[in-house]
């Protein structure tokens, strides 16, 4: 009759007016759409890019505070260190994550992408806010860091990027959304999500929350900086800041912990022991993860102690047990899959028997046990009320975050690359020996890098701090000799980690543009589970047959002695401080 | 496998892993341990950061701090005044870009209220080679009962960027017997 009943003719039922273009994987048998093809492709390609930028970044940074080098003037140190964070904490890791997230769903659902043209418009506002933060910050006016405190200005563009940046981000998110109702209503799959498309749900949710709260402090900080609002309370802007800054990190826990189960399925085969008890986990970090704001206030004035202590707690640690369930149920999944495979004898054959060789398993298992040993650990320690006041703002805190983000999210996303580039882009790795180092180079790299700032911090070295050694203060301090060794070896570590991240760039960027196309007679295919020998022998969960797990009980076992230690170690430094009340 | 579907539609009544009861049991109860282990060093503990705070304008601030080194001014070092404040009185510390003002000398085993705020951007104190820690905001005013347990001279940096003169900002606290 008219436009509008044409229109909703169209909604009871008849073919949506784009069609999906669908091909089938060759060796999983999944079925993927064009589109959502081409954007993990170019949100991992832009990921990659803003890595090597921001990788380098960091390596001028380490090279400064390591004293015999000492490379960059004063002025270009606080540029490039604000440079560093906004291009691998940001760009790296969130341009990665959308494109995890869109694998996800489409691609693990077998769906079509919710509307793509919308996928494009966020992505091309990820690069444009992406490449705007670049500018302000290289011109020279916006040196304020990554978290860009008031009273301490930034040009307008540098808000404005972020904003940008933050709202591309968002319509990823809500594509994601999408994406999931259209494999519900289209039934491309049965019964549940898997759980990796659960975790990467969880992240999707914790980002919304993130990115409001950058909305609500950034969008204010913006309008100040053009002169359209006077004052921007400081102590306020930290509080709803990091709701944005630590919940942004969460997502990269979520979001990670979720490739870590995806590479043990792929790679081994791994089951979830249970996937109750690996959603429950999931459920915690929805639930508690955006209390963490707090983490960053336990030294503020103005904030009461039982705010503090709720909020830093994760309301008591529930947070924390989803992580250290994760820490159990992930590598437990790999030891039953790896003895399912045959690998049966002592503790631990399974863990010596398993794949090395290859760099989405090497680099996946490196990511979970860093993770849990450095960042896990000390995140904690760090949030605890009292300790904090040890270590808040040294060197000890961005220890802390590479062992979350270098150590932990980086080093699975390089591990998960090694998978998308032949199941997406269809080439094969051009250069497999450099690709079975790269993950320990870098794992070293970034482990060490943790430790030595974590060390350096403990001594009481600030973090973005030009010079330690004060020489031209008007009061000269001098910190003891282990920090200057501290700061030397995390340089080291820094050059360890450039370049088993140039190994890593240098790699995918080759097997992506040159790298042998995978599918032709000429090239071996690929089956998945990479290495599953004996699968069929296995039990179903469950049965009377069910594994047993020492291996994965005496690594638990021996995170939690190092965690328990440690935490009483610091409450005993404490407690030799000077008394304040 | 993770990447599918669970195998039973019905995955929630599943049986869980011994293991990872056992597990879920040891992380709750060590979650507790530590939340209540906080609220127990309050009780304790003699390590606790106060919350005491007033909202103060920056000019106000300075005009006390000045008036205050005025009175208790011992000397000078550097061109900061060296101030020695009776024990138990309220001390003041200024921060700005890029100083930590005024110098202070305290006594072993007493404790003072000491003040804290910064004039133009945020600040860090800390106190080197102790390591105590503490975020200083403009127009908050922060009042820490402090009791040093160790004689010598101490520095304070700060360790919240401040600009371009951040690595230069120290000042320095004494204590003598």
């Amino acid at each position: 009759m008219t436009a509008i009943d044409a229109g909703a003719i169209g909604v009871a039922g008849e073919a949506p007016a784009r069609v999906a273009k669908y091909r089938t994987c060759r060796f999983t048998g999944l079925r993927i759409e064009a589109q959502a093809e081409a954007l993990i492709k170019v949100n991992a390609v832009a990921a990659v890019v803003f890595l090597a930028i921001g990788g380098l970044f960091g390596l001028l940074v380490a090279l400064t505070r390591w004293q015999a080098v000492h490379l960059l003037g004063a002025e270009w140190f606080y540029l490039v260190l604000t440079a560093h964070g906004a291009n691998v904490l940001l760009f790296w890791i969130i341009f990665f994550e959308i494109a995890v997230l869109y694998f996800a769903s489409a691609v693990l659902l077998g769906a079509r992408l919710a509307a793509p043209r919308m996928a494009w418009l966020g992505f091309v506002l990820m690069v444009a806010g992406a490449l705007m933060a670049n500018y302000a910050v290289l011109e020279g006016n916006s040196s304020v860091m990554f978290t860009s405190y008031p009273p301490m200005m930034a040009s307008p563009w540098f808000y404005l990027s972020l904003i940008l940046f933050a709202v591309g981000a968002l319509v990823g998110v809500a594509v994601f959304f999408g994406t999931l109702m259209v494999a519900r209503q289209e039934k491309t799959y049965d019964g549940s999500i898997p759980l990796v498309t659960f975790g990467a749900l969880t992240a999707a949710i914790i980002a919304v929350f993130t990115i409001a709260s950058g909305a609500i402090i950034l969008i204010p900080t913006l309008l100040w900086s053009l002169g359209f609002v006077s004052n921007i309370d400081s102590l306020m802007y930290k509080l709803v800041w990091w709701g944005m800054g630590h919940s942004s990190q969460q997502i990269n826990v979520s979001a990670h912990v979720a490739i870590w189960y995806a590479i043990g399925a792929m790679v081994l085969g791994a089951r979830p022991l249970s996937e109750k008890v690996s959603r429950m986990a999931f459920l915690m970090y929805i639930l508690f993860l955006q209390l963490a704001s707090a983490h960053h206030l336990l030294a503020e004035p103005g904030l009461s102690s039982q705010w503090k202590i709720v909020n830093t707690s994760y309301m008591m640690y529930l947070a924390v047990m989803g992580s250290m369930i994760h820490g159990l149920t992930v590598p437990g999944a790999i030891e039953a899959a790896q003895r399912r495979n045959g690998f049966t004898r002592g503790a631990f054959e399974w863990l010596r028997k398993a794949p090395w060789c290859n760099p989405a398993f090497s680099g996946m298992f490196l990511s979970l046990v860093m993770f849990g040993f450095i960042g896990g650990i000390s995140g904690v320690v760090l949030g605890t009320e009292q300790l904090n006041v040890l270590m808040h703002n040294t060197l000890y805190v961005p220890g802390h975050f590479h062992g979350t983000v270098v150590a932990g999210t980086t080093l699975a996303f390089m591990a998960m690359t090694y998978l998308v580039v032949p199941l997406i882009f269809q080439r094969d790795i051009l250069w497999p020996r450099m690709a079975t180092w790269q993950p320990v180079l870098f794992g070293i790299g970034a482990g060490g890098i943790s430790m030595f700032m974590m060390g350096a911090g403990t001594l009481g070295v600030a973090r973005r701090h030009w010079d330690t050694t004060f020489t031209d203060a008007p009061h000269a301090f001098e910190h003891a000799p282990g920090a200057f060794l501290m700061l030397g070896l995390n340089g080291i570590f820094a050059v360890i980690a450039a370049i088993g991240g140039i190994m890593f760039v240098v790699n995918v960027v080759a097997s992506i543009l040159v790298g042998p196309k995978l599918g032709g007679a000429q090239t071996r295919p690929l089956t998945f589970p990479l290495h599953q020998q004996a699968a069929e022998a296995a039990s179903t969960y469950g049965s009377h047959a069910t594994v047993k797990l020492p291996g994965t009980i005496i690594l638990v076992g021996l995170f939690f002695s190092a965690f328990v230690l440690y935490y009483f170690v610091n409450w005993k430094y404490l407690s030799e401080l000077w008394l304040f009340r | 496998m993770a990447i599918s579907p669970p195998p039973k539609r019905i995955w929630w009544n599943e049986p869980v892993h011994g293991v990872e009861i056992g597990w879920i049991a040891v992380t709750v109860l060590w979650g507790l341990f530590m939340f209540f282990f906080m609220i127990a060093w309050h009780f304790i503990g003699q390590q606790n950061l106060s919350t005491e705070t007033y909202r103060v304008q920056p000019h106000a601030y300075q005009a006390r701090v000045e008036a205050f080194a005025e009175r208790f001014k011992v000397g000078e070092e550097n061109g900061t005044p060296v101030v020695r404040p009776p024990a138990g009185e309220d001390v003041y510390i200024l921060a700005r870009l890029w100083e930590w003002w005024p110098i202070l000398e305290l006594k072993r085993g007493q404790s003072y209220r000491i003040h804290l705020s910064s004039v133009d951007w945020q600040h860090g104190f800390s106190l080197q080679p102790t390591n105590i820690n503490i975020s200083v905001h403009p127009g908050y005013e922060h009042v820490i009962t402090l009791t040093p347990t160790e004689t010598g001279q101490f520095g304070i940096i700060c360790n919240e960027f401040c600009g371009i003169g951040h690595h230069r900002m120290t000042g320095r606290i004494r204590v003598t017997e």
